[in-house]
């Protein structure tokens, strides 16, 4: 052994034939073709929806009396609705409220599980009792209702409608997480980590979060398209995203008449075909991740 | 309580009568029932007893390290001149890893396998010192894996636990432990989980990194031959509690229970080649039943139905031994070992 002096060494940046679990994940993701694919989709389908006023001409709504329900084509791509309202201006639009409520859905009802959890898990005893209840009973309503009714409420809003999914979907998050928490707690390397002097919030945040985010996106990306399915439902019964701001759900809510149901497909086809396809690239995406995430678990 | 030291300084760690019991479904489960000993500064003390005699489950109540079906009902642990069992979580925290470092048995898991072992011991500065950046708690680090003998250690900091080698991982274990030069140094059967050639490195590297920086070490083990030249003083462990302590000759050369007595009739020689290991026959006790009287009486030699043995005997100085030498038998005084010394 020698004196304890600080040497000028170098950090431990060389890092020879070592990788990160991280970079073994990214390395095994891009391996799942489909998943890469739908990662590109995405990528494309949300930068049409940001870049729309440069991508449609139109103004997604503006009212044209003069050009009511017109076929596609003739200045308007994917002709226009009940309102003259240009449909593929309002696609794109619209694509921006469904991916918006989608993704903050799962980011809000992800970290609420994986406090909720994480909690529940670690310190046990009461704490897990009354997390585990809470959980219990919000798992026991159905969703879709338990929206309504808080919309009915509170007026739809985009921001009742983001909170109002978003405390109905965390439960599958935390249920996972506690799991996870539960086994992880029993580690050896947390004990150590205890008796090294690590606080219990130390605990959480560097030894339990860590492990327990990556099979976490996966719960997360499954979140995004139940959002999503969630948010066109309720647009389509009306009491989603209020007009006239569009959304895939509210343009699917043309359909609801018989007539525009059979013919005209301009008016509901692009936003359906939008939401099935979003939703396919994302589970997609879910699939690749859970492969990345868990090698054992890859075919 | 541990009669009369004549000690010239204040112990560093004085637990006494300490008694821990675990919930199980089948009712309370004594695992420590009375535990008492001493750590002086810098010195180093082993604990030996067969599994089950409450050597580690003491140290963890003493950290408040125990699983949350245990809990520790009664006993004092002074450290520092505060009784660690009555200290707040959030104290107890800044002495875990700063005054006290723990070595745990198996290095494999007690590591955070998703975490370089650089990091790891960095954090473990960093907890400690508030103003310590990243960058120095790294370089730091990168030192300390240099003192605890591992080859190339910039280059090692960077890597994963998988990585290492059993012998390797014990040694980053030990850097951590050690990288807050705590004054108490606990080692909880550090070799048990190695390859018996990478055993003696190990025990090497324990005693010189005690000596080095000073700390006072208890060493766990249930090897008696290892402890004999890892320590000053040995604590042997029964039933939960210490049945005798006492220098390390004055243990092996002349025992003053009939438990260690026993213990060292059934070491191996080289020297005397009888047929057949001599045994202790029977059992220890049920911790969910322990008796009133002497635990170790109904496997005892020496007791020939004597009628104290039906108290529990306190431990206490030896009579007619130094005065460091204590044991919990009424006939301390008598006992001595019987075997065909060679």
């Amino acid at each position: 052994m020698t004196a304890t002096t600080t040497t000028a060494l170098p950090l431990p940046a060389a890092r020879i034939g070592t990788q990160s679990p991280g970079r073994l994940a990214v390395r095994r993701f891009l391996r799942h073709r489909m998943a890469v694919a739908s990662v590109v989709l995405l990528v494309l389908i949300a930068l049409a929806a940001l870049l729309l006023p440069i991508a449609v001409p139109h103004d997604p709504n503006a009212v044209d009396i003069m050009a009511l329900q017109k076929p596609p084509g003739d200045g308007h791509l994917l002709g226009t609705d009940a309102a003259g309202r240009d449909v593929l201006a309002r696609l794109l639009a619209g694509g921006q409220i469904s991916l918006l409520v989608g993704l903050t859905v799962a980011v809000v009802a992800t970290l609420l599980g994986l406090v909720l959890g994480a909690v529940a898990g670690y310190f046990g005893g009461w704490v897990d009792m009354v997390i585990g209840r809470i959980t219990d009973v919000v798992l026991s309503f159905p969703t879709l209702i338990v929206v309504i009714s808080v919309v009915a409420f509170v007026g739809p809003s985009l921001t009742t409608l983001i909170v109002a999914i978003g405390l109905c979907e965390w439960p599958t998050a935390c249920r996972i997480v506690r799991g996870l928490t539960l086994s992880l707690r029993q580690r050896d390397s947390i004990q150590a980590a205890v008796a090294l002097g690590a606080s219990s919030w130390h605990v959480l945040r560097r030894h339990i979060a860590p492990e327990v985010v990556a099979p976490l996106t996966v719960v997360a990306t499954l979140l995004v398209a139940q959002a999503i399915t969630l948010e066109a439902a309720l647009s389509f019964l009306g009491l989603g995203v209020p007009q006239p701001t569009a959304s895939w759900g509210n343009m699917l809510n043309a359909a609801s008449s018989l007539t525009t149901l059979q013919s005209m497909p301009w008016l509901w086809l692009p936003p359906g075909i939008a939401i099935a396809v979003t939703i396919l690239a994302v589970n997609f995406v879910g699939d690749g991740l859970r492969d990345a995430v868990d090698p054992r678990q890859s075919r | 309580m541990t009669g009369h030291h004549p000690a010239p300084t204040a112990p560093l760690l004085d637990i006494d009568s300490l008694v821990t019991e675990f919930r199980t479904e089948s009712g309370l489960l004594r695992a420590v029932n009375g535990a008492s000993y001493r750590v002086m500064p810098g010195e180093s003390v082993g604990v030996v007893g067969e599994s089950g005699s409450g050597k580690s489950v003491t140290v963890m109540s003493v950290l408040g390290l125990l699983p949350p079906t245990a809990r520790t009902v009664s006993g004092s642990a002074w450290f520092g001149g505060r009784d660690l069992l009555t200290l707040r979580a959030k104290e107890m925290e800044d002495i875990r890893g700063r005054e006290i470092g723990l070595i745990f048995q198996d290095p494999m898991t007690a590591l955070n396998p998703v975490m370089t072992i650089g990091r790891q011991i960095a954090e473990a500065l960093q907890r400690h010192r508030g103003d310590m950046s990243r960058r120095t708690a790294l370089r730091r680090a990168v030192d300390l894996l240099g003192e605890v003998g591992i080859p190339k250690p910039e280059q090692r900091a960077g890597q994963y636990p998988h990585e290492f080698s059993g012998g390797m991982r014990q040694r980053a274990m030990i850097a951590m432990a050690m990288a807050n030069r705590p004054r108490l140094i606990i080692a909880d059967e550090p070799t048990t989980a190695l390859d018996v050639t990478i055993q003696a490195q190990i025990l090497d590297l324990v005693r010189t990194v005690q000596q080095e920086t000073g700390a006072a070490l208890i060493f766990i083990t249930h090897d008696l031959g290892v402890i004999a030249e890892m320590v000053d003083r040995v604590v042997v462990m029964y039933a939960g509690r210490a049945m005798e302590a006492a220098t390390v000759d004055g243990l092996f050369h002349d025992p003053r229970h009939p438990y260690t007595c026993g213990l060292l009739d059934s070491l191996p020689r080289l020297s005397a080649r009888t047929a057949e290991l001599p045994v202790i026959p029977g059992q220890p006790p049920n911790p969910q039943h322990l008796p009133a009287g002497c635990e170790f009486l109904p496997r005892c030699a020496r007791s020939n139905g004597r009628a104290e043995c039906a108290v529990r005997p306190d431990l206490a100085v030896v009579p007619n031994a130094p005065d460091d030498h204590l044991a919990a038998c009424h006939f301390s005084d008598e006992v001595r070992m019987t075997a065909v010394q060679a």
